[in-house]
């Protein structure tokens, strides 16, 4: 007969112990509650949705369909405050649900500090996607404070988030040095000179007293007296099992809800698992033991044997460029000895920790590559004293082993961890490419590996190439989108080579796995074509974003805002009484200047947009392009026109690149500034392409941003005239627009591919830079074309008008 | 009761592309797949009210343009692990005219 099972929290825990139920064919229904007004996501990754690195969707590990394609009824939103064990019956809002098996998996609650003011508005914890929600709408008030109480895992994580949202971040933290859990002190130290090296503030031995703020927060309160400003408090100080729900039903519970090694509470017919539990007196946090928690609940809830047993954790800190690992017992003792490697100038840090012999604990900061050798060093009880006097230079040096990277996995024993979020061994992986997996994804989709974290897929990529042989090349990048397993390089490569010129054809010949894409790789497909091919490639439209197809940029409320160009920022009288009289016509609310010296009119109905481009048309105007993955501005000073300090005809100059460039498309926005001397009022170097006027000439920057990174530029070179100034400019451009991914600013593909190649390619091979100027000039005889004219003139007025209007036929 | 109104020509409508039909009870988008399928829902977001009809269309469903909820043009559900619903509206094509039911419009109309 078919067990009903109910299922109570909806977090990792519950979500891998129905796979695991699913996967052995259980006859079972589930109902699903969760606290959650949503399914299953992988929440140890929500720290690169705060930074932004990740969108939410990219980290949901199971879906509606998913649900639905296994019976699943999802009660998402509902609480569940109470359980009669003796009728078998749980009370939710639409009255008692009966159950043949309870799960508990409640997870836990952050802890928050008792302090007065823990609950003023904008004080949070860091727990669930609202919270990021939350903090993510403090970061996008420009310059705003956030402290961070805790200093530990997650505070750290938070912090490094919301410092990659442009705040300005202070972490409190109690203890003597930062994750002195997982942490020794001079590890901590690394750790903090990292932080405060990208602008984090780290105070320590800081005790909280009070949260300040009439009806908001507004300021720390330290006991030793300090005060510091806050628009917003992140809580990351520990969490606590949620056991309300296993103390209203009467089971035992202690720190948490108490359960055996099959994870059953006292009651026979209640599991529980997940960080709600208590084993053998000890609670989890991290997320390696509640996957062994739920499969071990699987089985007995299919009748059969399992024993759950606390693996040893090791903990690595996703921060993006930051590397620590740690695993095992690293306090100081009479009985123990340690090996310590550092090399303080690399910001290199490593230490074991021994024993009789034996590593009993591990500490890495800066290289930790050799983390999971060492792990497995410290799980075996293996007796280190042969190769002692090398083995803190890891792997590489152990008996003399060569470098290769594949070798070194080759010669991992069967048992070595490779993904300790998930549990997964070398031999595990191997067993599948045994048991028929040929594929990388086919691999991770059946073992798990490298699914939660992210940190193990280089190396489990590497013993998936080991299993399955020559016929196996490493991927070098993931796919451009949930439609396909090529990567960006690989499309544009094969765009070319094969002479693609189609989207659908794209699709076709590299068997696009949806039918018709997604709003992901159909923008950046319809980009690399009409890259490869100007000439002849016909624009579509519809697989461009709403701004660039009406060519303007979609508000909040779908009005839109209007740009004209202003050549170097330079405007007359006429100009601006035309840009005046268009926005009384229309009514425009709000005129306001921008950043990149132009003027934009905000709040325009989009069936208005023709018209008034025609107005401005009339006036001599033409669209700024400021809603474009292309063009947007050249930024100027006055240059030796006006300025005492001048150099040289900055405001020209720039005006002669826009002339060239404007019109053109690239993989993101690109925009640029000429400052006349380095005194650079027009702050030519956080552009993507800087010009700064010397007296004998010009120095060309690239790779700059301001947005939600701020990147100074590199300098590229230096030019004599402004006819080689415009050719370089030319040349780089077209580089990055051939070279990179879409939506990649030119700083960030120049991180991949290195100011050298840069630099060979535009300044050094003469050959290069022509053709790429050539190339560019070319392309831009069939994008210089001002799309308000031809929209003014009638085109594409499907988009401007209505198909039908009912309001009075209705009313019959 | 259901009322069947003439709304324009198949070919009015881009491929892969939508237009709005205004109404008394706001605008409603009207959307033609890959496929020639057309499909009418409210053109307003569940989450925060944008405009679907600006939307990237693909398969059967479209992305909104304001945050990129992905809502299913058959069901009118959002997908993924976001939630919410908008209400779609009954088209046929017949001839290559655009055929919408607008009884939900004579019930409103009737109520007042």
């Amino acid at each position: 007969m078919t067990q009903h099972i109910v299922v109570i929290g909806a977090g990792m825990a519950s979500g891998r112990m129905l796979e695991h139920l699913f996967d052995a064919g259980a006859d079972v229904h589930v109902t699903l509650f969760g606290a959650e007004p949503r399914g299953n996501y992988n929440r140890i990754m929500l720290s690169p949705v705060l930074s932004g690195e990740k969108t939410f969707e990219e980290i949901v590990t199971h879906d509606s369909d998913w649900y639905a394609a296994h019976g699943v009824t999802t009660r998402f939103g509902e609480h569940i405050t109470a359980v009669d064990p003796v009728a078998k019956t749980v009370a939710t809002g639409q009255g008692p649900l009966s159950y043949d098996k309870l799960v508990i998996a409640t997870g836990s609650d952050p802890f928050i500090i008792p302090v007065p003011g823990k609950d003023l508005p904008g004080v949070m914890a860091y727990r669930d996607l609202d919270d990021v929600e939350r903090m993510k709408s403090y970061a996008a008030k420009p310059g705003a404070k956030a402290v961070v109480i805790g200093g530990g895992l997650l505070g750290l994580e938070a912090a490094a988030g919301l410092k990659a949202q442009g705040m300005d971040v202070t972490v409190i933290h109690l203890a003597g040095h930062l994750m002195e859990r997982q942490l020794d002190p001079a590890a901590g130290y690394l750790l903090k000179r990292e932080l405060e090296l990208r602008g984090i503030k780290v105070l320590l031995e800081a005790n909280t007293a009070e949260l300040r703020g009439t009806d908001h927060v507004e300021a720390v309160l330290l006991k030793d007296g300090r005060v510091i400003e806050a628009d917003m408090v992140c809580m990351a100080v520990g969490i606590r099992p949620a056991t309300a729900l296993g103390t209203a039903c009467g089971i035992a519970c202690e720190r948490g809800i108490i359960v055996d090694d099959q994870m059953r509470t006292v009651d026979p017919d209640i599991l529980a698992i997940g960080e709600c539990v208590q084993h053998q007196g000890q609670i989890f946090g991290l997320v390696a033991p509640l996957y062994d928690q739920a499969k071990v609940a699987a089985k007995t809830l299919m009748g059969e044997e399992a024993a759950f047993t606390p693996p040893m954790v090791s903990t690595k800190l996703k921060v993006t460029g930051v590397d620590l690992f740690s695993a095992g017992d690293f306090a100081d003792g009479d009985d123990r000895e340690e090996i310590v490697f550092r090399d303080a100038a690399r910001g290199v840090y490593k230490r074991l920790i021994l024993a009789q012999d034996r590593i009993i604990g591990i500490v890495m900061y800066g290289d930790t590559a050799d983390g999971p050798w060492f792990l497995q060093k410290l799980k075996d009880g293996e007796d280190i004293s042969e190769g002692r006097d090398t083995l803190i230079f890891g792997q590489n040096y152990a008996g003399g082993a060569p470098l290769d990277p594949m070798a070194a996995v080759a010669a991992l024993p069967d048992e070595a961890e490779i993904c300790g979020c998930n549990g997964v061994s070398k031999a595990i992986i191997l067993a599948a490419i045994a048991g028929g997996a040929g594929s990388l994804a086919e691999v991770t989709a059946k073992t798990k590996a490298s699914t939660s974290c992210g940190s193990c897929a280089g190396l489990t990529a590497q013993v998936v190439a080991l299993g399955l042989g020559d016929d196996f090349v490493i991927p070098a990048e993931a796919g451009m989108c949930g439609c396909t397993d090529h990567s960006h390089e690989d499309v544009r490569r094969l765009i070319v080579a094969d002479g693609m010129k189609s989207i659908p054809e794209v699709m076709q010949k590299l068997h696009w796995t949806s039918s018709g894409g997604c709003a992901k790789c159909r923008p950046a497909l319809n980009y690399y074509l009409l890259c490869a091919w100007p000439e002849e490639y016909a624009d579509h439209a519809q697989s461009r974003f709403i701004n660039e197809r009406v060519h303007a940029n979609i508000q909040k409320d779908g009005t839109y805002s209007v740009v004209p160009r202003m050549w170097g920022g330079i405007t007359t009288p006429d100009e601006l009484r035309a840009i005046a009289n268009a926005a009384d016509k229309y009514n425009v609310p709000t005129v306001k200047v921008t950043g990149g010296q132009r003027i934009d009119l905000l709040g325009v109905k989009k069936e208005d947009l023709p018209s008034m481009w025609a107005d401005l048309n009339a006036a001599g105007m033409v669209s700024g392009h400021a809603y474009a993955k292309g063009l947007r501005t050249v930024k100027t000073c006055v240059g030796t026109d006006h300025c005492r300090f001048g150099t040289q005809d900055s405001t020209g100059l720039g005006i002669k690149i826009e002339k060239a460039l404007w019109g053109a498309w690239s993989p993101h926005k690109f925009k640029l500034a000429v400052s006349g001397c380095p005194r650079n009022c027009a702050e030519a170097t956080c552009k993507d392409f800087g010009v700064v006027c010397v007296a004998e000439g010009y120095q060309l920057h690239v790779g700059g941003a301001a947005g939600m990174e701020v990147k100074a530029t590199q300098l590229m070179c230096t030019v004599a005239t402004e006819e080689e100034a415009i050719e370089y400019c030319a040349a780089f451009y077209q580089l990055y627009r051939e070279g990179a991914r879409y939506l990649d600013r030119p700083w960030k593909w120049i991180d991949r591919v290195g100011l050298d190649h840069i630099i060979e390619k535009v300044v050094e091979d003469a050959d290069s830079r022509t053709a790429l100027a050539a190339r560019f000039f070319h392309s831009q005889k069939y994008f210089q074309t001002d799309p308000w004219a031809e929209r003014a003139g009638g085109k594409d007025a499907h988009e401007f008008t209505p198909l039908a209007d009912l309001t009075q036929v209705a009313a019959e | 009761m259901t009322r069947f109104i003439d709304i324009g020509h198949l070919d009015d409508i881009p491929t892969e592309g939508a237009r709005v039909v205004k109404t008394p009870l706001g605008c409603v988008a009207v959307f033609r797949t890959a496929q020639d399928e057309v499909f009418a829902i409210d053109d307003r977001c569940p989450h925060k009210g944008g405009p679907l009809s600006n939307g990237i269309q693909h398969g059967r469903s479209v992305t909104c343009p304001l945050h990129n909820w992905v809502i299913s043009l058959e069901s009118g559900m959002v997908e993924g692990m976001d939630e919410g619903q908008v209400a779609t509206w009954p088209v046929e094509v017949r001839g290559g005219r655009i055929l919408m039911d607008v009884a939900r419009l004579d019930q409103a109309m009737a109520a007042e």
